[in-house]
């Protein structure tokens, strides 16, 4: 199950996800970004600092927003990630097509650049 | 059938036991007259009359007291019949002997007596017929202590037989106290009238003619007989007095008493019969609430019946059912109103801020109805309303309408409340039922889903003579597809894929089919690896859904350049044996899966690899399923593990590889239901290859 927090800092929305993703939580994880993109954020970063585990089917809901962020001009960094979510992040070579920081001050350096 | 020979035989011997009684009570009453002696002691016409009486009772009991099927009314009418019967034949024996006159023969006291023991014995014939069926009546709600006493009854009176079967002198107190032992017993019994409740109106005036008419003719037979045994008293001869039968006069007085009562207690019940009969149309209709369910398609026939069975209940002048739905508006039902008019009510006691509609309490109710009086044009005078729950929570409202002031009771609240709840718990177990469809429906699915996955493996593997080549996969309920197969190109050519496809049950066995599909037609022809991943993906963009992808491996193995080129997208590294240098290793390269980049820009994310491959060296393909499987530590198997197990048995043959690994799997997990789908496929090359140029 996901638990998800937000909040905002220097206008820029930060979703937190506690918990672990999978099929049936990914949906929760779609209604946080699309409430956030409806809200009028352009600058979006996820917290993954207490994310445990992510399924194929929350990837997938990364994944979605890819192709909407880059038509409504709206920038995502995800940071925080363990190692273990980071490996699968990598294997799939989502790093090359996500934004991905270490951390929090990196992860907003990032969102700042187009 | 057995039983029928019986009631016959039992007839034959009542009719032979009257005939054989009235030969003897006739000799009797001959000689007595003619003062002569007789040989015969005084004890065998009252035996043979026991006899006869014997053969009645049990020829009545064997004939009705089973019959199952007999209901009241028919049980009246039956002894109805017997009485007309038996008081036709009296009556027309008594046309004769008028018409007759009164010559010496109908003064002569043997056809005197005869006369009187053919009434007797429609008179006994009458009675034993009335006993049976009352004991039917009596007995029909049986308790232990009126089955008791009952019983106590039948057989003290058949024991009374006895006392005048023997030449017992007679014993004035012990007659009367016997006698009155019986009456009152008789009494106590004809208090069970329950069955009356049962009858309906129409029933209940027939039956009131058939009991009059019964009593009439036990009356007539009684003095009918009686002046008979008078007459003959006076002739003073022998003859077998029946008053001296205490189990005849017993026998009357309760068949009498019990007509009489049942009489007066119908009598006096015909005007609440209406009663009776509403309560039991009222637990007709509860059941047709409780039953709506399996019978009805759906919810709204649920709410019709519950407005059919309330207003009928309650005489209701209209009504009307509100149901709230996802619309704003909620849907209404009404019975004799029009919405309109519905809509004016709810909206009148809503603008009086009348609280509590939706309470079941009496007092509420009489708010209800003196806000309803203020609303002009409106035709009723009293409203009860009753809220309809499911699963707690409030999904309409039951409203009855009546152009009576006070025109609703408690009764009728309390049996509507009934209704209601009733209703509610119909719907509520219709929403679990069709929420059980549904997970039928898609526990179906993933059969049929499951099924087609395991289609699309190759159930024989190909191999060549460098290598060969073990495959396992197991695939968990809900999830996706793993998929892998081996094609061989040419002669010294072989093309291998794993993949594993995102998504659950049918979906994804569809995206299976599609890449075998795929690599079945790229694979034909010697396609360069990332040539195959740019050509697969542009293939799947138009085919999966947004968020689906595939994470796959392609390779071509050479066994004449002894080279393996292959293409990463998105899958888990290869574990590469290598015998050489006694190394296990994972293979990390560039690539995404498959279907995340929807253009022809993929190209940027995707490259080929080659290597050389020597004997001993094994390569395992796998996917995250066997990584990715949890002890009950909730530890992962991980990627260290893969590699120590692989190393473990790096001698040993594919199948063996696979079984080892297998094994450590499920030792590691702890069982062997893996809630993920995992995929092996083992490519075990030649300790020594074969002659170069072959194979």
């Amino acid at each position: 199950m996901i638990h998800i927090k937000r909040l905002q800092e220097d206008g820029v929305d930060i979703i937190a996800l506690i918990g672990e993703i999978d099929a049936s939580s990914s949906i929760e994880l779609d209604l946080a970004i699309a409430k956030s993109v409806g809200e009028g954020f352009r600058k979006i970063l996820v917290d993954c600092h207490s994310l445990e585990y992510i399924s194929s089917a929350g990837l997938g809901v990364f994944l979605s927003y890819i192709e909407e962020f880059k038509d409504q001009n709206v920038s995502m960094v995800l940071f925080g990630m363990n190692d273990k979510v980071a490996n699968t992040f990598e294997i799939l070579g989502l790093n090359n097509l996500l934004k991905i920081a270490k951390d929090k001050a990196q992860a907003k350096r990032m969102v700042n650049e187009l | 059938m057995r039983t029928k020979a019986i009631i016959r035989l039992l007839f034959t011997v009542g009719v032979i036991t009257w005939l054989a009684l009235v030969i003897t009570d006739i000799y009797v009453v001959f000689t007595s007259s003619n003062r002569i002696s007789t040989g015969m002691p005084g004890w065998v016409p009252n035996v043979i009359l026991d006899l006869f009486i014997l053969a009645l009772y049990y020829y009545y009991k064997l004939r009705y007291d089973r019959d199952d099927v007999l209901n009241f009314l028919d049980l009246l009418w039956r002894v109805f019949a017997t009485g007309l019967v038996a008081t036709v034949v009296s009556l027309s024996i008594k046309l004769v002997e008028y018409l007759l006159g009164s010559t010496r023969l109908t003064n002569d006291v043997v056809f005197v007596d005869l006369v009187y023991l053919i009434n007797l014995g429609l008179m006994i014939g009458f009675l034993t017929m009335a006993f049976t069926a009352w004991k039917r009546l009596i007995l029909y709600q049986k308790s232990k202590w009126l089955m008791r006493l009952w019983n106590l009854f039948e057989w003290t009176l058949l024991f009374s037989l006895l006392y005048n079967a023997f030449d017992f002198p007679f014993i004035e107190s012990l007659y009367w106290g016997m006698l009155t032992f019986f009456v009152v017993i008789g009494l106590v019994l004809s208090a069970n009238m329950k069955w009356v409740a049962y009858l309906n109106f129409r029933q209940k005036w027939t039956s009131l003619l058939l009991l009059l008419l019964t009593v009439f003719y036990l009356l007539y037979i009684f003095l009918n007989t009686s002046s008979l045994v008078e007459w003959l008293s006076e002739k003073n001869v022998d003859f077998t007095n029946y008053r001296l039968h205490v189990f005849i006069l017993s026998l009357m007085t309760f068949v009498m008493v019990y007509s009489i009562f049942s009489f007066l207690v119908i009598l006096f019940n015909l005007p609440t019969t209406s009663v009776f009969e509403q309560k039991l149309e009222e637990v007709v209709n509860f059941q047709r609430i409780s039953q709506s369910i399996q019978t009805e398609q759906n919810e709204d026939s649920v709410y019709n019946i519950l407005l059919e069975t309330s207003v009928s209940s309650v005489f209701a002048d209209a009504a009307w059912l509100e149901v709230k739905t996802h619309n704003p508006r909620p849907r209404i039902f009404t019975y004799k109103i029009t919405e309109k008019e519905s809509q004016d009510i709810i909206n009148h006691l809503r603008m009086n801020n009348v609280k509590g509609v939706l309470d079941q309490g009496s007092d509420k109710t009489k708010n209800l109805s003196k806000h309803l009086s203020t609303l002009k044009g409106s035709r009723f005078r009293s409203i009860l309303a009753f809220p309809i729950h499911v699963k707690g929570e409030n999904i309409g409202t039951l409203a009855l309408l009546k152009e009576l002031p006070e025109g609703f009771n408690r009764e009728m609240t309390k049996i509507v409340a009934t209704f209601a709840n009733q209703a509610g718990i119909s719907i509520e177990n219709f929403r679990l039922m069709e929420e059980a469809l549904q997970n039928e429906r898609y526990k179906e699915e993933l059969k049929i889903a499951k099924m087609v996955q395991k289609s699309l493996l190759p159930a024989i593997l190909e191999s060549g003579p460098d290598f060969e080549i073990s495959a396992f996969s197991e695939s968990a309920d809900e999830v996706g597809g793993d998929y892998y197969d081996a094609l061989r190109i040419n002669d010294h050519q072989i093309a291998l894929i794993i993949a594993d496809v995102s998504g659950k049950g049918t979906t994804a066995a569809f995206h299976m089919s599609q890449m075998k599909g795929i690599f079945h037609s790229l694979a034909q022809d010697c396609i360069q690896p990332d040539e195959f991943m740019i050509k697969a993906n542009q293939a799947l963009v138009y085919c999966l859904e947004r968020g689906s992808f595939i994470s796959a491996t392609f390779f071509i193995v050479d066994s004449l350049r002894k080279r393996i080129r292959y293409a990463r997208a998105g899958h888990c590294p290869l574990l590469y044996y290598n015998a050489p240098k006694n190394k296990a290793e994972y293979f990390k390269d560039k690539g995404i899966a498959l279907g995340m980049v929807k253009n022809r820009s993929y190209s940027n994310y995707i490259e080929a690899n080659e290597f050389e491959y020597s004997p001993g060296d094994i390569m395992l393909l796998y996917t995250d399923g066997i990584t990715e499987a949890k002890n009950s530590k909730g530890e992962e198997f991980g990627y260290e593990r893969l590699a120590e197990v692989l190393l473990e048995v790096r001698e040993a043959s594919s199948k063996e590889i696979q079984d080892h690994l297998i094994k450590r799997l499920y030792e590691f997990s702890g069982t062997s239901n893996i809630n993920d789908d995992y995929t092996t496929m083992i490519v075990k090359f030649a300790e020594k290859f074969p002659e170069a140029g072959k194979g």
